[in-house]
Parts: structure tokens; sequence; C-alpha cells
């Protein structure tokens, strides 16, 4: 199974200002890519994700906790891909948390639902919401549309730490979605996880400290520093990392200032934003 | 919101006597005009015929109002449907118990169901008290304070089509009705919770978890919820942050009782700032953000007012004047010609 060339950051800078250097990033299948957001809102990136490997014609298994299923579709259509006809072709498995969660709470289920955990008492187990993903991602057997590699999305991870579950419980879940779509199927993972700030959300922390040390690229939105603007939403820091090898060499990074439109980012170098320039 | 108005006698109090604000004037655009235009695409016309909301003209959304047309503003047309509206109470509860009156009183104004949850006060009491609508001169009636049962007034005007059917009983056609919740104090000592009174709280997931399942239900529901919660009281940062996450929209009061602003006199326009924490973007990659971020309110005899904080310009003859420290925050006023520094409270008069 081919991976798609990762070409997302090719769609994000296409539109910006100055020709910009092009980032090749090497063609590598079991990566996991974390997005972060401090002070702002980064699910832009979700959706951008969301659509790029839906394009690439990649399977994709999407536990979409945050909002509902028709939120992403229309943002999804707004930047070409329609979520619908993913999800009937086969290509998208989707599971809407918010609608879930009233199913699970209310209906009494027979069999173990995903999102089980919000029955619990306290420190719920996600082993079934890992059954789900590798159900979902798994290689069917007939020879059905051959989709390249499967993706798992999650939108967002912090949220199940407000849900009962803890950290450490997050990060197995992760280790085990890494052990089977990252090694095994070759596939991909991107996940948002919230950056507290100074809110001093301890558990949000280890969640987000552990999970950067896993990353292979970290995508971080913030706000300015400076404050509100209105040409320039935030920053992003891109870094790239090779969390398995261990080298001296300084991980990548760069950092680039977007500006949220109504179907597309720009993206352009700190200070040249068109509105300054 | 029906056409036709009844005229209730004189006399104020008479039970189960409602006055529809039915002069053009006065009826905001959450409310129609005239009769149920007939519109050409009926599936459209069935959402937006649903009392009380109309599309963003932004995106669509159904959208309801507040109750007070200056938050709609801010919120970029109303609350929309489907969606949760957190405000954070100031200091003393004085004035976040007001938007959550207004909320509820427009949804009686409007026909919409209502849930009123409060550990605090009776709800049924809280409906007692609900502020009566602003109602043009022609018309000014007292509101019958028990309204929650109202029905719809019997319509006296002759129904212009078919003739024939006036004759027959009129069938109340279950048509879809937007709920509306109100949760007051969310998270106080009152519901049981120890959020208020510890940092390490045991309660708070049992919130956030309510808050998450609650979302669930708004989004696959015909209903919009308000809930305000003290946190002021929170001592624990991260549980605000989560339950900021966890909702849609948040507002944040702060009002002057008590701080040196109350006697400040560049503030005495105002009762207290309000603080707009947080848009949804809804179908949207970005949501509908003001650029005004220095927002205060006032509570003036019939309307509370929310407008851009104005300072009056600096026309003393020495330089240094109370408060002056105070400005660095809202507005970042140079000083004539001398650098202020960060901190000092001195200001050299050259």
């Amino acid at each position: 199974m081919l991976a798609p060339a990762e070409g997302g950051l090719l769609d994000l800078l296409e539109s910006s200002q100055r020709p910009c250097v092009l980032l090749k990033v090497p063609r590598k299948q079991g990566k996991l890519t974390l997005l972060c957001d401090a002070k702002t809102d980064g699910s832009f990136l979700v959706h951008h994700f969301l659509s790029f490997y839906l394009k690439a014609n990649c399977k994709v298994c999407f536990v979409a906790l945050i909002q509902s299923f028709s939120h992403y579709n229309i943002v999804g259509q707004k930047l070409g891909v329609s979520l619908t006809t993913a999800r009937e072709r086969g290509q998208l498995v989707f599971l809407e948390g918010l609608k879930s969660s009233v199913d699970v709470f209310f209906r009494s289920q027979e069999e173990p639902h995903p999102l089980q955990f919000l029955r619990e008492a306290n420190t719920g187990n996600l082993q079934p919401l890992f059954e789900f993903v590798r159900e979902a991602l798994k290689p069917g057997d007939n020879a059905e549309a051959a989709w390249r590699c499967p993706v798992l999305l999650v939108d967002d991870l912090s949220v199940l730490l407000s849900l009962g579950v803890g950290a450490v419980a997050v990060l197995d879940f992760i280790h085990y979605c890494r052990a089977t779509v990252c090694c095994e199927l070759k596939g991909n993972i991107v996940t948002l996880v919230h950056d507290s700030g100074d809110a001093e959300d301890e558990e949000n922390d280890v969640l987000l400290n552990g999970l950067s040390h896993q990353s292979h690229l970290i995508l971080r939105a913030e706000g300015l520093a400076t404050g509100f603007c209105r040409d320039v939403h935030g920053q992003l820091r891109i870094l790239w990392r090779r969390p398995s090898q261990l080298t001296a060499q300084r991980d990548r990074s760069l950092t680039y200032q977007y500006k949220i439109q109504d179907k597309s980012v720009s993206f352009f170098a700190k200070g040249m934003s068109p509105a300054v320039l | 919101m029906a056409a036709a108005a009844t005229s209730c006698g004189p006399r104020a109090g008479a039970p189960g006597c409602v006055v529809a604000a039915a002069g053009k004037d006065s009826v905001t655009s959450f409310q129609r005009r005239g009769p149920r235009a007939s519109g050409p695409d009926g599936g459209c016309r069935r959402l937006a015929s649903i009392a009380g909301t109309r599309p963003s003209v932004r995106n669509g959304q159904l959208l309801v109002s507040t109750g007070l047309p200056a938050l709609d503003q801010l919120l970029g047309g109303g609350l929309a449907v489907g969606t949760l509206l957190l405000i954070e109470e100031d200091k003393y509860n004085i004035y976040s118990p007001l938007l959550f009156k207004y909320f509820l009183a427009e949804g009686i104004i409007n026909g919409h169901t209502l849930l009123v949850a409060s550990a605090k006060e009776d709800p049924a009491e809280i409906l007692q008290e609900l502020p009566a609508p602003l109602l043009n001169d022609n018309c000014k009636k007292e509101v019958d304070e028990d309204v929650c049962s109202h029905k719809t007034p019997e319509s006296n005007i002759k129904m212009k089509i078919a003739w024939r059917y006036q004759l027959l009983p009129k069938m109340e056609k279950k048509e879809k009705n937007v709920l509306r919740i109100g949760i007051q104090n969310l998270g106080s000592p009152l519901w049981g919770d120890d959020i208020c009174c510890t940092e390490n709280c045991n309660n708070s997931q049992s919130l956030t978890k309510f808050l998450y399942v609650l979302r669930g239900l708004l989004r696959t529901s015909l209903s919009a919820c308000i809930i305000t919660v003290p946190t002021h009281l929170i001592q624990n940062k991260a549980v605000i942050a989560r339950v900021t996450n966890l909702s849609d929209t948040v507002v944040g009061l702060e009002s002057f009782i008590g701080s040196e602003r109350e006697t400040n006199p560049l503030y005495q326009e105002y009762h207290g700032l309000i603080h707009v924490r947080q848009i949804p973007r809804l179908n949207n990659l970005i949501g509908d953000v003001s650029d005004v971020k220095d927002l205060a309110f006032k509570l003036r005899r019939k309307l509370f007012t929310i407008e851009r904080l104005h300072l009056p310009p600096d026309l003393s003859d020495t330089v240094s004047r109370s408060g002056k420290q105070d400005l660095a925050e809202p507005t970042k006023l140079l000083g004539p010609g001398c650098g202020v520094t960060a901190g000092g409270k001195k200001h050299l008069d050259f």
C-alpha cells in the first residue's frame, strides 16, 4: 500500500503570498501526527487532514468526539470532500461521539459500545474504543476498492479526560492504536490535544507530553502573543521529530502565521501578512 | 408569533392574559411582522417557520434570540439552536440572573417550551419574576407573570383562505417547537458539588460528563440551553478550562461592584464588563468573532445595554489622574509625550 505524498503541508502553503520553500516531507508511513492548540482553536487542522486523507483515497476512521457529523460534512464540502459519499462508499468510518453518547447513556446496550466508558464510574477503559478502531481499519477480505493506507483521526483526545478517562488510559489507547495502525497496518494516526497552558491541567499535560515524545510531526496552533488580530488569526509551529532514533541532530522546526478564511487557510511567514505589507 | 393581538383589560395581573407585541415598531427580527408568508420552497420554510427562530444571514444556521438584542448581536445574530451558552457569573450574582431571565422570557413570548432548573430558587418563582417584554408606546400593558401556561389566543381575524374552513373547529397542529433549557448556578455547592469548595474536587468529572451528554442531546434536538456557572468560585483553573471547552458559547460577566472601578469616575457610565470568551465555529472553519474586545454593560431602567467600552477624553490640566493605571488594561493610553513605564505610577510632567 502506498502512502500518499504528504502534500498536506504543500496544500497549506499553496495560497501563501510569498514563494516559500517547498517542504518535501518524506513519504513515510506509520506516522503519528500530533495537532495541538494553545489559546486558540486548532480544529481547522483536523478539517484539513480529514479532507486531505479522503482526497488521497485513504481509508479513514474518524473518532469525532467534539462536533456532529453534519458540521464536519459541511466544512468538508467547503474543502472539497463529501463525507456522506465517503461513508457510503466505505472509505470513511465515522464515530459520532455526541450522538453516540446519548445512546450509550440512555439506552441499554447489549454489545460493548466504543464509548462504553461513559457509563463507568471512573478511570474508564478505552479497550472497546480500540476494538472499534481495529475493526474499522482492518483490511477487507475482498478487494473492495483498494484504499490506500489506513488513517486514524481523533478529534480530540483532551475531551476523554473530561469524560472520566485517565491520562494513562488515553496513552495506552494511543499505544495500542500505534501498534496496530502504524506498525501492523502501516497507516497514520492524527490526533488533536489541547494545550491547557496556564490552566495547570496536570492530566492534560501528562497526555500532551507523552504524545509529544511519540510523535513524528507536531503542528502547534497558537494565538498571537500580542493578542487578537483580525488579519492574523494565529501562529502555526511545525516540528519534525524522529522519536525512534537517538540522534543528537536537532529536530527541524518552522513557524508560520495564518489566517483562516471561509474555504481555506492562508499561511505566510511571520510578519508577512498581506494586511501589513 | 401570531399576528393576532389580544386586548387585555386595563387591569394588571389578570390571569391567563397575554399581550403579544403587535406593534410593528417593537417587533424584532425574530417575530413575524405579518401573517406567515408562503414561500416557494416548502422544506426551508418548514424549518424557518418555527416560531421564534430565524436563519442566520451568515451561514443559514437556525438561531433563537437570547432575549437581549445587544447580546444577540455579539453572538452573531442570536444563539444557534442545538448549542449551549455558558454564562460565567459575576461576583455577587446580580447580573447573570438577568440574562437567565431574559432568555426564559423570550422563550415565553415566542411560545417555546421551557425547562428551568435551579438549586437556589424554586423555578416556579423564577418564572414569576420574568421581565415584561419591551412594547412600543401604543400598547403598554402589563404582562401577567404567570405566563408559562399561556395558549395561543383565539384569533378573531377572519381567515382569508378557504372561507369554508372558517366554520370548522381549529385543529391544533402539533408543530415543531423549540425547547429552551435554563440551568442556574451549575457547579455551585447548592447542587451538592464540591467544585467550588476545594481545588482537588471529586465532582468535576460528573459536571464535565454532564455537559458533554447535554451537548449531545442539544445537537440532536431542536433546543437551546443557557447555563450560568459561578466560575469565580471555582478554584481549579483546569476545571474552568474543561468546562469552557465543553460549551459552545461562553460569555463572562464582570461587575464593578466591590471593586475600585465602582467609584472610579471613568467607569461611572457602566456597571461592568462583559467578556466573550468563546464563540463556536459551527459548520464553518471560523466563527463569528467580533472585532471589539472591550465591552461593557449597563443596566438601565428598561434595558440591559452592551456597548463598546468608551473612556472619556483626558481633559485635565495635570498629567496624572486617578485610575490612569487602570487604563492600561482596556485601552493603551499614551501619556502626553511621556514614556509610561510598566508598573510605575508616577507620570513625569515635563
